[in-house]
């Protein structure tokens, strides 16, 4: 199972904990995903608001929180944001997002390396949502982090594994670090694709918040995940562009 | 004296961070503050005077993907 920063997650799905119809369907998504990992993020709080009420749910789950800084567009809104979830929530574990358009949610390379060399100064231990970018993921590693997140496509999208080739390269160009794929996913057959070329995990959402029926949706991803995972292991059969008999010819009637 | 509470104008007689949470209804609740953009820890809101103006970011933990 996928180990980040040291600690060992109990699955390879890590499981966002936005746009649930409800929180039953939540806990019943989470319960039937087996996921390692839920997202949180930290939002504006109304006097006598429900915090404590989604914060003792989340805790009820008894997963490893991993929040976010998502909608955060500069270095300083994702750093003040990490510094507020890391009191919260009481982990160093950050989901850092430095959006760089509002329309592709596409994250800002240079602000993303910027803010992951502050946090990591500071202990923070930073999952950098980036793109499938070699370089940048190079310096992403050098400002100090031990994870890298490459989106799958653009956030909410479901559009899956956009740039198979280029995901495929990062990961062969940095084999020894754990790498998630981190949003775009839209059904389960994305997952285990991704875990066919090598990726430890996958973080979700939309996927299964949005589908008809949530706790299905998560436990298909499971199942998808476990799929992918193994054949990895097992060593997948190359492509090739011509056919090939699998049945021997030897022995082949002649019948004509 | 005037401050803005989450993008919203609000008056309060505290003079420092950990007053104003109690006066506006946070006392219980479960919040990471700051004060004009810059993360005061909880323990720092005793000692942190507010000013005419301030603006004050109350968040709480919310849903997330």
């Amino acid at each position: 199972m996928p180990v980040f920063y040291g600690t060992e997650i109990a699955s390879p799905l890590m499981l966002g904990t936005a746009q649930y119809p409800s929180p039953a369907v939540l806990t019943e998504a989470f319960r039937r995903s087996g996921a390692g990992v839920a997202t949180v993020s930290i939002r504006r709080e109304a006097a006598g608001g429900d915090g404590g009420a989604f914060w003792e749910m989340i805790e009820g789950l008894g997963l490893p929180v991993l929040p976010n800084t998502a909608g955060c567009h500069s270095v300083r809104e994702a750093v003040t944001t990490a510094h507020m979830a890391r009191e919260l929530f009481g982990t160093d574990w950050i989901k850092l997002e430095v959006i760089g358009h509002e329309d592709t949610l596409q994250p800002d390379p240079f602000g993303l390396v910027e803010a992951a060399r502050i946090l990591s100064d500071e202990g923070f231990k930073v999952f950098p949502y980036t793109t499938e970018d070699g370089v940048l993921a190079g310096r992403l590693l050098e400002a100090g982090c031990e994870v890298l997140m490459p989106w799958g496509a653009p956030i909410g999208t479901g559009m899956g594994l956009n740039n198979v080739y280029g995901l495929r390269t990062l990961r062969a160009q940095f084999p020894e670090v754990p790498m998630v794929i981190d949003a775009g996913l839209g059904l389960p057959s994305h997952a285990a694709q991704a875990m066919e070329l090598g990726f430890d995990a996958v973080l979700l959402n939309t996927a299964v918040a949005k589908a008809g029926d949530p706790a299905a949706m998560a436990e298909g991803f499971a199942k998808a995940l476990d799929a992918g995972r193994l054949a990895h292991g097992a060593d997948p059969m190359e492509a090739r562009d011509m056919a090939a008999p699998s049945t021997p010819l030897l022995g082949l009637a002649v019948l004509e | 004296m005037k401050i803005t509470v989450n993008g919203a104008p609000a008056e309060v007689t505290a003079t420092t961070l950990s007053e104003a949470l109690h006066e506006l209804g946070y006392a219980q609740a479960r919040v990471a503050t700051a004060v004009n953009e810059q993360f005061v820890p909880g323990a720092a809101r005793t000692g942190t005077a507010l000013s005419e103006g301030d603006r004050l970011e109350i968040l709480a933990p919310r849903q997330g993907g």
